[in-house]
């Protein structure tokens, strides 16, 4: 059978089981999208290349599966690099495809010409250049094999144009065949059975479960390990939702904005059991300070992560799934953990989670998580952009099952939000989705707001609007003396108005009182909704461990310190009819 | 300490991009790679020379493992092995006297003239790293007016040939 490259492409995807592109087509890649739609797969049209590959990323995060994105050459192809490596660091399973400019323009600085291949090589867990349409089917096979084996990852292929539009004799690749990449999914038993004796006699025992636990899908297999041997479990940023927040076992999430008496149990423990988690120094504060009296077992399927950061006395390489059931039947009498439960359990109680009444005269982002998390009964998929509102949506919002929190971790990306909850609502349409942004975060991908209403898509978006770049601001005070520097957003535009313009309703909150109805109101909505939350402009997140500080040094909560610099007037009332000319300081509205 | 890794991988136009990416990506130095053919077809052999502690020289044989490219990584350092170096030297001989000198410097290293011409005559010099570095300080007071060195290729000797360090090493640990 004769096939050009767009149909050799189109029918790999598809046999790959591809549902949902996220994409824009382009000079070069239309060839492709010329074929493309013959086939029963969904493609979304981003605004924006970055979306896509964040609405991949997290699509594929949600349903654990790969996810597809692509652009065209040149700007297109370097648009998706963010997203690809957003991607790369938090071990999310995309295949990214570029077409380039035809073979005979390579290298001439063609028009639309990027060396996308060569940009892409550090941010990737492999990448391709097609020069070869028999190679096309192959490559694809690979490609997804690769993002979705061992650890998962991006994988970049780069097409020039002509090679889609050559015609070849198809052949449906072989299986595939890749020496060069074993990961090793079993865990050594000698390595499982030392891990045993070190659990069984452990006093202080902490188990970390990390996203890993969440993409080998071993939820059970941790309950099953925690309650046999009685230990506290941690979670990261990432792994949230991998173990029930409403488990008697949940010990909360410890590192830079994680909860105190979570930091002391690290910080005091004598086992670390770290599952599917990568000691990151968000979440180890001081790596040479980092759990003094701890030995460490390691569990995880990258053989490079065991000894990177800190410590391991137990490596063990393997599947979290494979190497917990196997671990759990091995492990005989624990110690008593009592005097343990009782120290954490006085850490909680002298270290709780502020709280705010309802009737504060400022709105604070607690009051929103909270009000959040009892309309949706906690059941709801929140997708964080990055800074304070992802640490308080992390830190109030409850997660009892799994992948229902999703944000950049490992990057940070800002950004995030709207395109990741657009991917993740692809992946489960049956669930609520809601996209947790700041004002900075939501500025940086809000034309994705397009999509959903283009796409119907019921995603519901909680603008956390305190008129700043608040991370930064909370650094600006608390470590540079209170000097506000290029932080203040003023001049950001009205948001209800913005997604009216989207054909999105939106509601504007400022008052504590107002906040349930409001998200009973955008609940209630059938379609996309926006709430912008206009929060208390200089509101820091606690705890905190500040930058290169160890663990046992977190501040709980700090006195509010007013800014050394006059609070810009916030911006006009929602009341305001007739819209006013945006001044050059943006001061007015 | 300087360490001697081998790597063996499929050979494709990005691989050596890769590696050397990744090096300048972790930030770990290179003193010297060389890259050339085996016996295996579309197999490249890498030799790399690289300074660094060692847990910092094992975190890069696992990052080179993840380069999918990459069938095997050899930390050769403690291994008997036979390593190898070819430098060219350009040395000024402008009188026969300083010619007769350099001569016989060439036949205690057991090294050869390859070219020789009004002024000059240049020197092929094979070996240990270190007998090349010796016969380099040797030559500099004649006057190099040219050099070039391959870097190190190694390979260890035949009965403990095989013992793969990396990932065979990780494994190793695991049991033991």
């Amino acid at each position: 059978m004769r096939l050009n490259g767009s149909q050799i492409l189109s029918r790999s995807l598809h046999e790959e089981g591809v549902e949902v592109i996220f994409g824009i087509p382009g000079g070069t890649i239309m060839p492709l999208y010329d074929e493309l739609h013959k086939h029963p797969m969904r493609h979304l049209l981003v605004r924006h290349e970055q979306a896509a590959a964040h609405m991949a990323d997290c699509y594929a995060r949600v349903k654990r599966d790969v996810g597809v994105c692509m652009g065209t050459s040149g700007p297109g192809a370097t648009n998706l690099v963010t997203g690809i490596l957003n991607a790369h660091m938090d071990s999310s399973p995309i295949v990214a495809i570029t077409v380039n400019v035809p073979s005979t323009m390579i290298g001439t600085d063609g028009f639309q010409e990027a060396d996308i291949s060569g940009i892409t090589i550090p941010v990737t867990k492999q990448n391709y250049f097609v020069r070869n349409t028999r190679d096309l089917a192959k490559v694809v096979k690979d490609a997804f094999f690769i993002a979705r084996s061992g650890r998962p990852g991006p994988v970049h292929i780069d097409i020039p144009k002509d090679v889609l539009l050559n015609e070849v004799e198809y052949h449906v690749p072989g299986p595939v065949d890749l020496p060069g990449f074993q990961p090793n999914y079993e865990g050594s038993m000698v390595q499982i059975r030392k891990a045993a004796r070190l659990i069984e006699h452990a006093k202080r025992p902490v188990i970390i479960a990390g996203q890993g636990v969440l993409i080998s899908q071993a939820t059970e297999e941790l309950i099953a390990f925690a309650e046999k041997t009685n230990i506290p479990v941690i979670n990261t940023l990432l792994g949230l939702s991998s173990f029930p927040a409403s488990h008697p076992l949940y010990n909360g999430w410890p590192g830079m904005h994680g909860y105190v008496h979570s930091s002391y149990s690290l910080d005091r423990s004598d086992l670390i059991v770290g599952i599917g988690n990568r000691f990151d120094d968000r979440f180890c504060g001081k790596f040479s300070a980092f759990a003094p009296k701890a030995k460490i077992v390691h569990i995880d399927i990258d053989p490079a992560e065991v000894g990177k950061n800190v410590r391991v006395d137990v490596p063990i390489v393997g599947d979290v799934k494979r190497v917990l059931t196997k671990l759990t039947p091995e492990i005989g009498e624990c110690e008593s953990h009592d005097e343990w439960f009782a120290q954490i359990a006085e850490w909680k109680r002298e270290f709780p989670l502020k709280q705010y009444t309802d009737d504060t005269p400022d709105l604070y982002t607690p009051q929103i998580i909270n009000a959040l998390y009892k309309a949706t009964n906690g059941e709801a998929l929140i997708v964080a952009d990055v800074g304070q509102h992802q640490m308080f949506a992390a830190q109030y919002y409850r997660f009892d099952e799994p992948r229902m929190f999703q944000t950049s971790g490992g990057l940070g990306t800002m950004g995030y939000s709207l395109p990741g909850a657009i991917g993740a609502q692809c992946a489960r349409p049956d669930k609520e989705v809601w996209a947790i942004a700041g004002d900075g975060c939501f500025q940086m991908n809000l034309q994705e707001l397009a999509v959903l209403t283009q796409e119907r898509i019921p995603v519901k978006i909680a603008v956390v609007n305190n008129g700043y770049l608040g991370m930064v601001r909370q650094w600006q005070q608390l470590f540079w003396a209170g000097n506000y520097q290029h932080v203040d957003l003023s001049g950001t535009p009205d948001y209800v108005k913005l997604a009216d313009a989207y054909g999105i309703p939106g509601w504007r909150v400022s008052a504590p009182g107002d906040v349930k109805a409001a998200i009973d109101a955008a609940r209630a909505h059938p379609g996309p909704a926006l709430i912008e939350f206009r929060v208390f402009r200089e509101e820091n997140v606690f705890p905190m461990v500040p930058s290169g500080a160890a663990l046992s040094e977190v501040i709980p909560d700090t006195p509010y310190v007013p800014a050394a610099v006059p609070t810009p007037v916030p911006v006009a009332a929602a009341s305001s009819a007739a819209p006013t000319p945006i001044t050059a300081q943006g001061g007015t509205r | 300490m300087k360490h001697t890794l081998v790597a063996t991988m499929a050979d494709g136009p990005a691989v050596l991009n890769r590696v050397v990416s990744l090096f300048r990506q972790r930030g770990f130095a290179i003193d010297s790679l060389t890259i050339g053919k085996t016996h295996e077809p579309h197999v490249m052999r890498l030799t790399m020379v690289v300074d660094g502690s060692k847990t910092a020289v094992e975190q890069v044989v696992k990052q080179l493992y993840k380069v999918i490219e990459v069938r095997k990584v050899s930390d050769l350092t403690d291994d008997q092995t036979v390593e190898r170096e070819l430098a060219l030297i350009k040395v000024t001989s402008k009188t026969s006297a300083l010619r007769a000198e350099i001569l016989q410097m060439v036949d205690v290293y057991r090294a050869r003239v390859v070219d020789i011409a009004m002024g000059s005559l240049t020197v092929e010099v094979t070996g240990p790293a270190d007998k090349i570095d010796s016969m380099v300080s040797m030559l500099r007071p004649y006057g190099i007016k040219e050099m070039v060195r391959t870097g190190l290729v190694a390979m260890a000797r035949g009965v403990t040939a095989g013992q793969e360090k990396g990932r065979e090493a990780l494994r190793l640990r695991e049991v033991s």
